[in-house]
This record gives structure tokens, sequence and C-alpha cells, in this order.
């Protein structure tokens, strides 16, 4: 199990991968808004989404659980 | 006596509240639970919490603001710059209320925050703008036609957006069809509306605004030019008046371009008119912007006039200290480098809690800085942790100030943008002032 989570403090914009989505290394998974700035992260590595943690307009600090990966 | 809310917060908040003070005007604060102990709540007479951290819940609560401003009887609002500042919906309701809102009137705000009803205004108005092609409900068939008119590489923008959110470099078809649907939902996500421009993109294009002031007797002037090239992320870090590189004529042309752009909608109060140059020194209107602008600094110290002061004079109706053009004058040079809580490497925001401030402070010194040591940087807000404007006799000795100031400038606790001014500061492009909006990413080495 591995867990993707946030390197910043800020709010989920998008969400954009659904539970039980194949993912390839590298691929955007979301997106943060920051001090009104965009941020997207990506995955660090590939996998199929076993569950979203948040949802748009959710606030999410440094470290927190966004989704995690089978 | 007088009382002014202030609706904004941070650095810009405090430097309406010195100006007050000046003029003998009562000042309240508004703050959210994020900005509790920030130095501008403790600076105004009366501080009054508005809301949660998230802006929609506090420093854009519209009706909150206006609650504020009855129970405290004020006379003004003063919107500062970015939040409310150019939002007509606000300014309309400030107005509704019998409260004077410091600022143009709605609108005409209404008419230029819309860029295409702004760039529409200019062409009848005679001024140059950008080739571009504007629609209301634009179709990617329709965006390829106009974009190959236009010719490529173009911008494709969100019509309502602005701090270099929404807008996109699109090199080729490609990446126009590439681009086209997310940057229509990125502006209804941030902006609440999908209008779209397309606008020629100019290379090593030249980001010069002139700051204009329309007296409350209907007189418009222009308080000479600023450089704003220096950017990453379409965004300003660095900014200097006079504008080096830059011919008599080309100067004279745009303060014209500019009083007349002012003049078509009837201006009053402070605004700005931002111009592209092409390498030629063309100028093209790009937007107005109806409100103080953050780089305001640079102009204050360049003609020794206070901007907070004209505009608060102005709405309320009394007589600047000028009564015609030739009585603003430039003395000397001023930059103002924009001090960020950001990676300086990916330009990431970087939030955090202020472990030391220091700022050197001196002849030809001054700090715009909403933050003190201990204090918060939080993810809720603009990056911006101060504004450091150096000024001298020449933009020689300028430069030379601003690197020896900058051997005493720390900031600790969050990572700041300080060693990409550095950079800059040391690079042969902005000391031989030939620099364009690109510079910047080059310098870096990206």
């Amino acid at each position: 199990m591995t867990q993707i989570t946030s390197t910043m403090a800020g709010t989920v914009l998008q969400v954009l991968v659904n539970s039980g989505d194949e993912i390839e290394n590298g691929q955007a998974v979301m997106m943060l808004e920051s001090m009104k700035m965009e941020i997207p992260v990506e995955a660090e590595t590939a996998g199929k989404v076993s569950e979203v943690k948040v949802n748009a307009g959710d606030f999410v600090n440094e470290g927190d659980t966004l989704l995690i990966l089978e | 006596m007088r009382k002014i809310l202030i609706a904004n917060r941070g650095e810009i908040a405090l430097r309406i509240i010195r100006t007050c003070k000046k003029m003998n005007i009562k000042t309240v604060a508004v703050y959210s639970e994020a900005d509790e102990e920030l130095p501008y709540v403790k600076e105004a007479d009366t501080a009054k919490l508005i809301g949660p951290p998230p802006v929609a819940q506090s420093y854009l609560h519209i009706d909150r603001l206006l609650e504020i401003a009855a129970e405290e009887k004020v006379n003004a609002i003063h919107p500062g710059y970015g939040l409310l500042s150019e939002n007509a919906d606000f300014a309309e309701r400030v107005e509704k209320e019998g409260i004077i809102f410091i600022g143009p009137s709605s609108s005409v705000m209404r008419k230029m925050g819309d860029k295409i009803e702004a760039r529409k205004t200019m062409v009848d108005a005679g001024v140059p703008v950008v080739p571009g092609y504007e629609s209301e409900n634009m179709t990617i068939e329709e965006a390829r036609e106009e974009a190959a008119k236009i010719g490529y590489p173009v911008m494709l923008k969100a019509s309502s957006g602005g701090g270099g959110v929404g807008m996109v470099l699109c090199e080729d078809e490609q990446a126009l069809n590439q681009h086209f649907e997310p940057t229509i939902k990125r502006s209804q996500t941030y902006f609440g509306s999908g209008k779209l421009f397309i606008e020629k993109y100019i290379a090593n294009a030249r980001h010069i605004e002139v700051q204009i002031f329309g007296s409350a007797t209907g007189e418009v002037f222009h308080l000479f030019e600023r450089n704003c090239s220096i950017q990453r992320r379409n965004q300003k870090v660095i900014e200097e008046s006079p504008s080096p590189s830059l011919t008599e004529p080309a100067k004279n042309k745009l303060y014209h371009l500019a009083v007349q752009a002012a003049e078509a909608v009837g201006y009053k109060n402070a605004g700005t008119i931002e111009c592209i140059l092409d390498m030629d020194e063309n100028p093209y209107f790009l937007e107005m912007n109806t409100r103080l602008q953050v780089e305001h600094p640079v102009t204050e110290q360049i003609t020794g006039y206070d901007l907070v002061e004209w505009q608060i004079k102005t709405a309320f109706e009394e007589k600047l200290p000028v009564t015609k053009q030739e009585d603003i004058q430039v003395t000397g040079h001023s930059i103002e480098f924009r001090i960020y809580a950001e990676d300086p490497k990916t330009f990431y925001p970087s939030p955090g809690t202020l472990t030391k401030v220091h700022f050197p402070n001196g002849e030809g010194i001054r700090v715009d800085i909403g933050y003190e040591a201990e204090n918060k940087v939080t993810p809720y807000y603009d990056p911006m942790i101060a504004k450091f404007i150096v000024t001298a006799d020449s933009r020689h000795s300028c430069i030379q100030a601003a690197r020896q100031a900058f051997d005493s400038v720390s900031v600790e606790g969050v990572k700041t943008n300080i060693p990409i001014h550095k950079l800059v500061l040391d690079s042969a492009e902005f000391m031989d002032g030939k620099y364009h909006t690109q510079t910047l990413m080059n310098i870096k080495g990206e």
C-alpha cells in the first residue's frame, strides 16, 4: 500500500482520478491551490487507486494523505 | 472626524493606515482568524474580526464588511489591491450604502474589469491594442480559425482572469487544442466565467505600465511609467521607475496613450494602464487596473507624492496638490523587489512561521511589510511577505545600493525568493536595462 501525501498546505482544487483508476508514474492526480497558485500533485509510482481521501474544496495540511494506492 | 474602513490585509492595510494617521483620519481594520497577530491589526484604531481564514468567508465577504462599516459608521472604504479592489459589485454596494468607495465609480470599474469590454473601449478611443480575438462563447473551431488569422504563437486568456492565472501560451495549433478546454474550465472555477480571448503573443516583450490619476474635477495626470518586465509565472517580481532603455519619444507616446485611455472612460482616482512594448518600442494596451498597484511605491519615491493621500482626497472630492502635468517631475530612480515566501528553485509557495525578519534601514531604503518575526505566513493568501524599495540618484547607484542592502536582508523560517533578486542584480541583462519578460527565466537557467 502506497500513500500519496500533500507536499504543502492548501485547498484541493480538483481531484483528477477516481477509485479504481490505474495511474502512471508522474501522472497528475490532484490539483491543489495554495497562496493563489495551482500546484499539481504527481504520483511517484504507478499503481491502482484504492481510495481517494479528499474532495475538491477540502483544506489539507502538509503531510496529509490525499489518496491510497493498492 | 473622518473614519475609513480598510477592506484588506497585511502590508497594504498597514500602508493605508500610515497615510490615514498623517491625514488625521481614524481607521478600522478587518482581519480573518489567520491574521489576528499581524502588525496592521494592532496599528489600526479599531480592528474587527471578519471571519474564518478562507477569503470567501472573510475578506471577500461583502455582507459582513458592510455590516462592520455600518456598525463603525465609517465615511469611506479603501479596498487596497487584490481581494475586492476591482469588484464592481462591491463598489456599487458601498455606493448604495452612502459610503464613499475610494477608487473609481463602479460603472467605470465594470467597464474596465472585463478585458473584452476594455479592449473594445480602447479600440473606439483610438488606442492601439494587441491583435486579438474576443468572444463570449468561443468554440474550439472558432479558436483555431482566429488563432491562424492572428498567427502563432498566441496567448489564450481567461477574460476575467488576473494575477497571471488563467493564461497559457500556445506555440501552435496542437497546443491550442490541448489547452482550450482546461482554460475554459479553469476560468469558470476561478473567475466564474468561461469567457476567453486569444491574443498575439509578442516575443521578448517588455511589460511597461503608466500610473495615471484622475482628479475629482476631471483632469487626468500621468505619473510616469514603471517597467515590470522581471516576472515569473506571468507575475511581477521586480519593478522600476523610470524605465531603462526607453527612448524619450517612446515614453511620450506611452504617456499620451495612457492619458487618452483614462480620459476615454472619464476616469477618476488612481489607475494603471498596462502596456506591452514590442522590440520596436510600439506600445499596445493590455489592460487597465482600476486600483492602487502593488508597485506604487516606486512612483511615490521618484515623484515625492503620496498616492494613497491622493486617492483619499479625490474620493472626498478635494483638490490634489498639483494643478497641471508639469507639477509632476521625476527625481532619481527607484526599484522595488517583491519578497515572496516561495521556493526560489520551483517558485512554489512556502508557507510557514517567520523566525527572523530583518531589513536594513537608512537613506533611500523603504520597506513595506505586513509581517514581523513570529508571524505565520499562511497558505490562504498571496505569498508576498514584503516590498523592499531602494531609491537613489541614478539607476546605476540604485543597483549598487540594492546589492549592498540585500547583504543585510534576512528572512528566515520560510523559503524566500531573495536568492533570485541577488541573481537578477548581478546579471548583465538587468545591469544594461535591456531586459524583457523572459529574462528572469533565462537568468535562472531554465
